[in-house]
Order: C-alpha cells, then sequence, then structure tokens
C-alpha cells in the first residue's frame, strides 16, 4: 500500500466526472483545463473514470496494492512499485503495450494511451499535496486516506 | 548467515532475488546465468529484431540494480552439477559454489521437431537476444522466412519479419493458430489479422523435409510440407514452444514430473532446493494441480513466493495459470485460464458474445458457478476483473450475464461483493 491512498465511496459519487476533467487537465502539457481539451493533440488521458450504472456511479482509480499484480506480471519491468512511496508507476520508455497488466488488474483501472501504444495510470500525483481528483471532488466521494502502518 | 543461490537470471530468478532482500539483507545472494546479459524482457526480443528497441531498453531492471540489491552477478556461467548432499553446485568455469538455499530458475530449451534434413541446415529458434541476434544478423533484403509453429513465439517473430519486409509463412500443427491460448472462433479471428498481414498460414501441416545446399553449404532454399507444398525461404525459424530443462537435476533425487515439481512453497522434493518458472511444474489455480505454464508473469509470481520460502517467510503460492495478452498484428486479446474445455464435458458452461463489426468476441467459461476462463478480443480494459473472479474463486451465477456486457466494471458486481473489492 502506499502511504496515502485514493478512498472512492460510491454513495457519494454524483457521477459529474469532474475528477476525470480534472485528472486529465492535470496530466496534459499545460494544465490549463481549456488549452487541455480544446488545443492539446493528442488530448491527454485521465487515468480516473466514473462507472455508471445509474443511479449508481463509482469513481476508479489505481490502488497501488500491496501485492500489485500489474508489478508483477509485467514483461517488460516498466510497472514498478517505489518501495519509499508505494505508488505504482508505468515507465512510457519501457512499456511495450501488451496490456498483460491490464489483463490481471482487478480494479480496471489502467488505461492504454492508443496513440503512444503504452499504458498510462494514476500516479496519485506525487508532485501535488493532494490529487487532482480528490481536490475536485464536490462531494467527496474520493478522499484521501493515510495507510495504516 | 544464508547463503542463497539462484540459477536463472530471468523473471523467476529476479523475483526470487526481490522476495528475498525484502525479508533478508545480510545473506549472500548470488546469480549465475549461462546468459551473458543482465536481465532483459525476454519477450521484447521481437521488438529487437524489427529493430523498434535497443539492447539498453531491453534492460529488465535498472542499472546498478544488483549491485543496490547486494547481488554477485555471474554471468555466461552454466550450471553443470548439484550437490545435493553437500549443498554445493558446480560452474562451468570449474568452480563450486555452497549454498543453503538453491533456486533453479534455469527455463526452458526450444523444442525442435524432428525434420528430414534439419540437422544438415541451419536453422533459428526464437528465445533468447542471442537467437534475435543470430537470427539480425542472418537476414538480408531478399531473406524469405518459414517459420514452424503458430503459438505466441511464432507469431511475435513472424510480426517483427513482417515490419521488415521478410515474407514470411507460418506452417503449425494443430487446426488453428494460437491453439493453447485461443479456442477456435478467436483463433480464425486471430488468423484473419495475421493473413490481412501478408503472412501465409498453413495450419494442420507440418515441415516434412528442409531443402538445402547441403553438403555443399548449410543455407536453406525451402521447405516441402506433409502435404507436398514446397515453400521457397532461405530463413527457417523454429518456434513450437520450451520443455523445462529438467537435465540439470539429472543424477539427484530432486523430483520430475513434466518439470522439476514444486509444492505450495516452490520447494522441491530436495530440502533446501526451490524452482519456479518455465523449468517447474507449479501450482495452477483454475485445475487445482501442478502443470507447466511456461510464462513470463507465472515465472515472477513464482520466483517472489520461492524468495520468501527460502528467507524464512512461510509463504503458500495462490497459483498461476495460463494467461497472455496478445497484441501482434494489431489484434488485442486476452485469453487466461481453461478457454476451450473438452467438448461433450457437461461441467463447463460457455457464455459467449461476438461483435463482428467492432471486432469484438468474448467468452466466460465457468464450472460450478464460478469462472474458470475467458477469452476478451477487442474489448480488454475492463478483462482484469473477469481475470479477478477467475483468481478468487467467487461464485458468479448470479451476475455472470453482466460480465459479457459492454458496461463491465466493479458495479457490475453485487454490492456486497464490490464492497469486499474495494478494500482489499
Amino acid at each position: 500500500m502506499s502511504r496515502i491512498r485514493i478512498v472512492s465511496r460510491e454513495a457519494a459519487c454524483i457521477g459529474c466526472h469532474l475528477c476525470e476533467v480534472h485528472c486529465l487537465v492535470e496530466h496534459s502539457r499545460s494544465r490549463h483545463i481549456l488549452k487541455a481539451f480544446k488545443r492539446e493533440k493528442p488530448r491527454a488521458l485521465a487515468r480516473v473514470h466514473v462507472e455508471e450504472d445509474l443511479p449508481a456511479t463509482l469513481a476508479v482509480q489505481c490502488h497501488h496494492c500491496d501485492e500489485p499484480m500489474c508489478v508483477y506480471a509485467c514483461l517488460t519491468g516498466a510497472m514498478q512499485k517505489d518501495a519509499e512511496t508505494g505508488i505504482v508507476t508505468s515507465d512510457p520508455e519501457r512499456c511495450m503495450g501488451c496490456w498483460t497488466c491490464i489483463m490481471v488488474c482487478p480494479y480496471g483501472a489502467l488505461v492504454r494511451d492508443e496513440v503512444r501504444g503504452v499504458v498510462v495510470k494514476c500516479d496519485l500525483c506525487h508532485h501535488l499535496v493532494t490529487p487532482a481528483c480528490v481536490a475536485h471532488c464536490p462531494n467527496q466521494a474520493l478522499t484521501l486516506a493515510e495507510a495504516e502502518p | 548467515m544464508t547463503r542463497y543461490v539462484i540459477v536463472g537470471n530471468s523473471a523467476g530468478g529476479v523475483g526470487a532475488a526481490e522476495a528475498i532482500r525484502q525479508v533478508d539483507r545480510r545473506g549472500s545472494l548470488t546469480i549465475v546465468s549461462e546468459e551473458p546479459y543482465p536481465a532483459y524482457s525476454r519477450p521484447l526480443i521481437a521488438r529487437y529484431l524489427s529493430r523498434e528497441t535497443s539492447e539498453e531498453r531491453m534492460a529488465y531492471r535498472p542499472a546498478g540494480y544488483y549491485q543496490a540489491l547486494g547481488i554477485d552477478l555471474v554471468l555466461g556461467t552454466a550450471l553443470q552439477g548439484i550437490d545435493t548432499a553437500g549443498r554445493t553446485i558446480r560452474l562451468s568455469d570449474g568452480r563450486t559454489l555452497p549454498w543453503d538455499r538453491l533456486l533453479l530458475a534455469v527455463g526452458g530449451t526450444p523444442i525442435v521437431p524432428p525434420m528430414e534434413g534439419l540437422a544438415e541446415h541451419e536453422y533459428f529458434t526464437f528465445t533468447t537476444l542471442a537467437d534475435a541476434k543470430r537470427l539480425a544478423a542472418h537476414l538480408s533484403p531478399q531473406s524469405r522466412a518459414v517459420v514452424v509453429g503458430g503459438g505466441l513465439i511464432g507469431i511475435s517473430v513472424a510480426e517483427a519479419l513482417v515490419k521488415l519486409g521478410v515474407p514470411v509463412a507460418i506452417v503449425e500443427l494443430a487446426p488453428q493458430v494460437l491453439g493453447r491460448a485461443l479456442d477456435a472462433r478467436a483463433g480464425e479471428i486471430a488468423r484473419r489479422a495475421i493473413e490481412q498481414a501478408g503472412v501465409e498460414v498453413y495450419t494442420g501441416r507440418t515441415v516434412a523435409r528442409v531443402v538445402g545446399r547441403a553438403p555443399e553449404s548449410r543455407a536453406v532454399t525451402g521447405v516441402v510440407l506433409d502435404d507436398g507444398r514446397e515453400l521457397a525461404c532461405d530463413t527457417l525459424i523454429v518456434a513450437v514452444g520450451v520443455r523445462p530443462k529438467v537435465e540439470v537435476v539429472a543424477g539427484t533425487e530432486v523430483a520430475v514430473g513434466r518439470g522439476i515439481v514444486v509444492d505450495r512453497r516452490m520447494a522441491t522434493s530436495v530440502p533446501g532446493i526451490y524452482a519456479c518458472g518455465d523449468v517447474a511444474e507449479a501450482y495452477d489455480f483454475v485445475l487445482g494441480t501442478n502443470r507447466l505454464t511456461p510464462i513470463w508473469p507465472n515465472a515472477y509470481l513464482g520466483g517472489r513466493i520461492a524468495g520468501r520460502n527460502m528467507a524464512g517467510r512461510a509463504t503458500v503460492y495462490e497459483g498461476g495459470t495460463a494467461m497472455n495478452s496478445l497484441h501482434s498484428f494489431g489484434l488485442s486479446m486476452m485469453s487466461a485460464g481453461t478457454v476451450d474445455p473438452p467438448p461433450g464435458d457437461a461441467s463447463y458452461e460457455m457464455l459467449t458474445c461476438e461483435d463482428a463489426r467492432r471486432g469484438i468476441y468474448k467468452k466466460i467459461v465457468l464450472q460450478e458457478g464460478r469462472v474458470v476462463g475467458m477469452i476478451f478480443c477487442g474489448a480488454i480494459d475492463r478483462a482484469g476483473i473477469v481475470f479477478g473472479l477467475m483468481r478468487s474463486g467467487v461464485p458468479v451465477d448470479a451476475f455472470k450475464q453482466r460480465l459479457l456486457a459492454d458496461d463491465l466494471g466493479l458495479l457490475s458486481l453485487p454490492a456486497d461483493l464490490r464492497q469486499q473489492w474495494m478494500q482489499r
């Protein structure tokens, strides 16, 4: 488990998709909402998605598992779990786009970047204090929790 | 201080080394490898051949990795014998290494079926970086290739050759390509994609005879199939699979079935000796019994469990199963578990759906209400949820139809199961 983790609560999710919007912006080159959507080609990808089975909705992103099957199964070593932070990352320079990680992720949380032929995923916005999806969730369906010691 | 020796420097050996070092930072750790390179991604050799990656970028672990983990790396050195009583191994450089815990992660050897004229002529296998280099050095702009074997390796090398502009024919003994990973329908979809790329595919056929310039030279000029058809080629690649290198335990008491037999802790029948990866016959959670599953993820998973047990943390291997994600020739196909149960076995239930227009084919195989096999073609993004259901053995009868739906997701699971799932 990473030191912090994102808790996603279905009961509080209103299905607004703002987490997707702000995740995309945070992972765009400009980090500007209008430029990210209107100018950047190819458009950046959100690493969180909102499932809908109305009225139920649920935001899903990487859980940075303690036993990360994606890391164990990775054919190239691109997918790694940082020993210090616990964050699971995929190195696009080493990813071969074989999608083996997608096959073994029990959350369906990994995203195919079909333009570059690599997997992209939640990096917990480790350069920010609060991940973008959490910061912009209007109903605290996404919150941050410290992992148990 | 425990002395750990790992023979084999690929996914299994690395998985074990990493697990050992998570538990024991002090014991000495040696990795011995026949190959002259630090660990590299074997599945990338096709990209190396097609010049889409370089040797540097194939590294499975970053520079400085062995030093950081305190690993003594002995490369280009083969295992020549194991003394199980004296607890030493003998190496091809003449050295003898003592061990307290020994892991055999030596992998497999390419299977080369008998073909008339093969021994007199030059042919290639395709499982190591050295194989890829040798093949790359042989190819010329005029080359034509025949690949014997329509499994994952054969198809990956065929794709690389197509990218290089080399005309390719695949000859496969089974009635379909990828017969071990896919059912007939998915095999047909794969075959169509392969043929659309210009590859000739001959299924249900073998190479009866290799034709060439022997005895003047070892150059191949073509092959004759068992139906008499002749295919001209200057490059013959044999890619029908690997067999476990069980000969490393010849003359010892280590129990061997089809591979080196290991228990749920990845331990062999001889105390202190463990095995994993392509050489090992390990637990399969779908079949509930040991079998060979010579694939990269299972090598790492088994190696990891072996390493923990070697370091004294009793850990049970939950098992691996056949699983493959096929990405060649523009396909996106995943298969895992038992995808093609024996016909007439009424204990299996099959759910399928197909949308040819969108290139989608999905199949879920159930037994006693649990997922035991899956194929996802064309719509793969949430397939891992079904794989997770298969691994956890959860009864799915109540919601099985939802698993084939377009909107497959965590919301397809019943609320109580989803809650547990999210909290793992």
